[in-house]
Order: C-alpha cells, then sequence, then structure tokens
C-alpha cells in the first residue's frame, strides 16, 4: 500500500494538534441557496436551523437574484453547460469576449481576461509579467493568493508595513535599480475591512517609476460611487496598470476572475498567464450570469447605496455596544477579540442566537489577532441587522467584551 | 564585529517590522518568525538587508525560517556564509 502508517499517524497527529490548539474549522451543511437569510445543519446531523448570514461576500445580493438565475438558465440553454477545454484551443465564446468587455467598460480599463478565479488571476499575473530583474513590492497584507503569486515569480520580493506610505517610499527608492517596479496592495483588504491609499500609492508610482497592480476582490462592484471600485472611491480611475478581481463575490458569487488593465499587460497574460493557458475556460453558465450581472449593475447603484447603508447602520450598532471593532469604510466590519478560543465560543453562542458568523484565526489572521468577520449584504433588511445586534449584545454580555478595548481584552483572555 | 552586527541587525527588524504603536520588547533571543514579529513572507528584506550589509549571499536553502528565526541566529547565519 502507498499510504503508509507512518504518513497516516503523522498526518492524524497534526490534525489533533490542530484541534488541541483550538485552530480547527469546521464546515456547516447549507441546506438553502445563499442569502441573507439561510438553513443550516451544525454540527452534522443536527436538525436544519435557520439563521441570518452575516459572513458572506454576497455583497450586493445577487447570489440568487431571480435575474441573475433566469440568465444563467438562458446561458445554459444556448451556450450549453462545459467548454471542455482552455480558452486558446476552443474555449472562447462570444459571451467570454461580450464579458470582458463588459467588465473592461466598468472598470474602466483598457482591457480584460477572465480565469477561472481571481486565485488563479493572481497565481498567473506576476509570473506573465515580471523576471530576475524586476521587484514586487507587497503591502504586508496582502491576499494570500497575491502572496502564492509572489513566489510563483521570480522578480525579487519585498514588502512594505501595511498602508505605511513612508515605509512604501523607502522600499521604493531602495529599488531603483531594479528593471521594474510593481507596488501591490489589496484595494479592500479582506480580514480588516480597510482600503488602500491607491491615490497615494499612485503619486508614488509616478514619482518613482512603478507599475500598480490592486487586487479589488472585496470592492468590485460597491465601493465608489459606482461600484467600480477602490481607484473610483480614490479618484484614480484609469491610473492602475493592473487590476484583478473576483466574480465569486459581489458579482453574482458563482467562480471567475479577471486581469484588467492596461492593454499590452492583458496580452501578456493571454499569451503567458499559466492559469488562463493550462486551467479550462469558465463555463457558458456562469459567464451568462455575470453578463446579467453587469448590466444590473451598470444601469443602477441602488443596490450598492443600500449595502452602504446596512454597512454605516450596523458598525455604529457594534459600536455603541461597546465593541472593538477595526476602523474603515467597507462592508467588512471585523468585531477583534484577539484570543481565537474566544472568537470560536462567541460564534457558536451566536449560531445559538439565529446568527452565522465564524472566527477568524491564525493562519488566516495574525497569531493574536482573532476576530469574527460580519460582512454585511444588500440582501439584509434592518431587521435581520436589528436581530444580528440584538444577538450579538447578548453573547457579548455573556462572554464580558462589551467595552473592553484590545488591552483589556488580551488581559481577560489571553492572546 | 558581531556585536556591531547584532546591533545593526536588532536596530533593522525593530525599524522594519514594528509599528509606531508596538510596544513589544525586542531583544537578541526573541523569536521573531515562530513569535508571529515577522511572517514568512516579509522575511525576504530581512535576508536582502543581510546580504547587503555583509557583503554576502545567502542560498534560498539556508535561508529558513529557523535559521532567522532570533537576531543571534540571524548573525550566526551571516558569520558561517561569511567565513568569520
Amino acid at each position: 500500500m502507498a499510504y503508509s502508517t507512518k504518513a497516516q499517524e503523522f498526518y492524524t497527529a497534526e490534525l489533533s494538534s490542530t484541534r488541541e490548539a483550538g485552530l480547527y474549522k469546521d464546515e456547516r451543511f447549507i441546506h438553502s441557496a445563499q442569502g441573507a437569510d439561510i438553513e443550516v445543519e451544525f454540527p452534522e446531523g443536527a436538525a436544519v436551523q435557520q439563521v441570518i448570514n452575516l459572513c458572506a461576500n454576497n455583497y450586493l445580493g445577487l447570489s440568487s437574484h431571480p435575474d441573475v438565475i433566469k440568465a444563467a438558465h438562458e446561458g445554459l440553454e444556448a451556450r450549453g453547460y462545459g467548454m471542455s477545454s482552455v480558452r486558446f484551443i476552443c474555449g472562447t465564446q462570444d459571451i467570454h469576449r461580450e464579458l470582458e468587455q463588459k467588465l473592461t467598460a466598468f472598470l474602466g480599463t483598457e482591457d480584460t481576461i477572465l480565469f477561472p478565479s481571481c486565485m488563479d488571476a493572481n497565481a498567473g499575473v506576476f509570473e506573465a509579467l515580471l523576471g530576475e530583474e524586476d521587484v514586487i513590492i507587497a503591502d504586508r497584507l496582502v491576499h494570500a493568493s497575491i502572496v502564492d503569486g509572489i513566489r510563483l515569480c521570480k522578480a525579487q520580493q519585498d514588502s512594505f508595513k501595511h498602508s505605511d506610505m513612508t515605509h512604501l517610499e523607502q522600499k521604493l527608492e531602495l529599488h531603483q535599480d531594479k528593471r521594474f517596479r510593481m507596488i501591490t496592495t489589496d484595494g479592500v483588504f479582506s480580514m480588516d475591512g480597510d482600503l488602500a491609499k491607491l491615490d497615494e500609492i499612485v503619486a508614488l508610482a509616478e514619482r518613482y517609476d512603478a507599475l500598480v497592480m490592486v487586487d479589488d476582490s472585496h470592492a468590485t462592484g460597491f465601493i465608489g460611487k459606482r461600484g467600480k471600485g477602490v481607484h473610483e472611491h480614490c479618484g484614480v480611475l484609469g491610473k492602475i496598470d493592473v487590476i484583478t478581481t473576483t466574480l465569486g463575490k459581489a458579482l453574482g458569487g458563482a467562480s471567475g476572475g479577471c486581469v484588467s488593465g492596461r492593454k499590452e499587460i492583458v496580452e501578456m497574460c493571454r499569451q503567458r498567464a499559466r492559469p488562463y493557458l493550462f486551467s479550462n475556460a469558465m463555463p457558458p453558465v456562469i459567464v451568462a450570469a455575470a453578463n446579467a450581472v453587469l448590466d444590473l449593475i451598470s444601469r443602477t447603484t441602488e443596490r450598492r447605496d443600500k449595502l452602504e447603508w446596512n454597512a454605516t447602520y450596523w458598525r455604529r450598532g457594534l459600536t455603541e455596544l461597546g465593541f472593538d471593532l477595526k476602523a474603515g469604510e467597507s462592508p467588512i466590519v471585523p468585531v477583534m477579540l484577539y484570543n481565537a478560543k474566544l472568537a470560536q465560543e462567541m460564534a457558536r453562542d451566536l449560531y445559538q442566537e439565529g446568527i452565522y458568523v465564524v472566527g477568524f484565526f491564525f493562519p488566516v489572521v495574525p497569531k493574536g489577532q482573532a476576530r469574527i468577520r460580519t460582512q454585511l449584504s444588500a440582501a439584509h433588511e434592518k431587521e435581520h441587522l436589528d436581530r444580528g445586534l440584538a444577538a450579538f449584545e447578548k453573547v457579548g454580555k455573556k462572554h464580558g467584551v462589551l467595552g473592553l478595548g484590545k488591552k483589556e481584552i488580551i488581559e481577560k483572555f489571553g492572546k | 564585529m558581531a556585536e556591531e552586527l547584532k546591533d545593526v541587525v536588532l536596530e533593522y527588524v525593530k525599524n522594519e517590522y514594528l509599528e509606531e504603536d508596538d510596544d513589544e520588547e525586542i531583544g537578541y533571543d526573541t523569536p521573531l518568525i515562530s513569535g508571529g514579529i515577522v511572517d514568512s513572507f516579509s522575511m525576504v528584506s530581512l535576508k536582502v538587508f543581510l546580504e547587503k550589509k555583509c557583503n554576502i549571499e545567502i542560498p534560498n536553502a539556508k535561508a529558513t525560517p529557523e535559521a532567522f528565526d532570533t537576531v543571534n541566529k540571524i548573525v550566526e547565519l551571516a558569520k558561517e556564509i561569511g567565513g568569520e
């Protein structure tokens, strides 16, 4: 047998120590479509319970929208189930091109190329564009997929303290001897919910001759007055060289991602990016639905406006209750608890109160920075939020965290 | 020489990795990577700094989280490669 006792014992021990450290992640089983209200079986075998979902990336509430589902059905009928091909062989339909053009128009760039996911876009983009003579200077809190993509590339790596423009400037000065410098950042940081200072980053890039790459996955569709993203919010539309983003969050929530930006850069990805060259084309059903989503959000800002209201209301409510929140303007609102076990226990108690959230801890966030990351959706009505706040108040009181800051929480519960 | 290098590396680590409001005390034996002060992604800056400071090239195989975990270990590695 290939699977030896030694290997099995090793992995069993690793998994046990993960459980003992309170770092084990359990799945929960959802018996409904994604939405503000969902039906959940947790733990496995338990009775299904209706709960309010406060941890989806379903920012615009489009994951189960009837218009999106209708467009998906029509796409299935018109263009079939799967392409059974990578894009460049026989995997490109007219609707793929249409979606790339719609994304280009929406994001305000010169061209766009689809990938099976933004994870794939980030895995492929750096290697396609940069080599040993270049340097990538990344914000220290960039998404894991960017870290992985940078590691796949032969360019030198460096990093700057999170959102610290002084430190970034020092790094840009340090690397003036390189051929190309690429600054890379999330647009909205997925764990903290804060926005990158893209206006300052672009100014530094212009001064020190650097490319700018932004992963706007937690922004596309709803940040900025028209929902175009953090670049719109910061007044630098048209000035970002490379944007990667996902169709798996606000833009329908199914699957898919893209690289969008300068014409030549997108063309290089089309010729060289490995996930594009070697992975199956996006299925027609998802492309058709995504086209409908782009039409919808280009036509009206109603959904992103409602999301903005929800996020403001929620953040104010939690602050007034006395929770320690990360400051920010996005619909990602982290409730800081610092201790992994505390975060998990509170998440379990909130579930008992009908609120579905998950505790986040190492390695998803740095050690000692555990939290419950709440996320708002345009699908949430005020009643959802009021019930959520009531539950948070009850559970917060039970665990004695209300009114405590970082230092007090750590003193009380440990890191 | 080794004493000076320890102080130079310690100073670099404090400036490079600590935030302004960090009240963390770092010493020559403070676990940097296993202690969560430096993650393996931003460890690269430290490697590049050490290479430039000591005029050495650290093979990737030796630039491990274990070898970079404390200021003392980092200086040891630099001495080993520099042949001191």
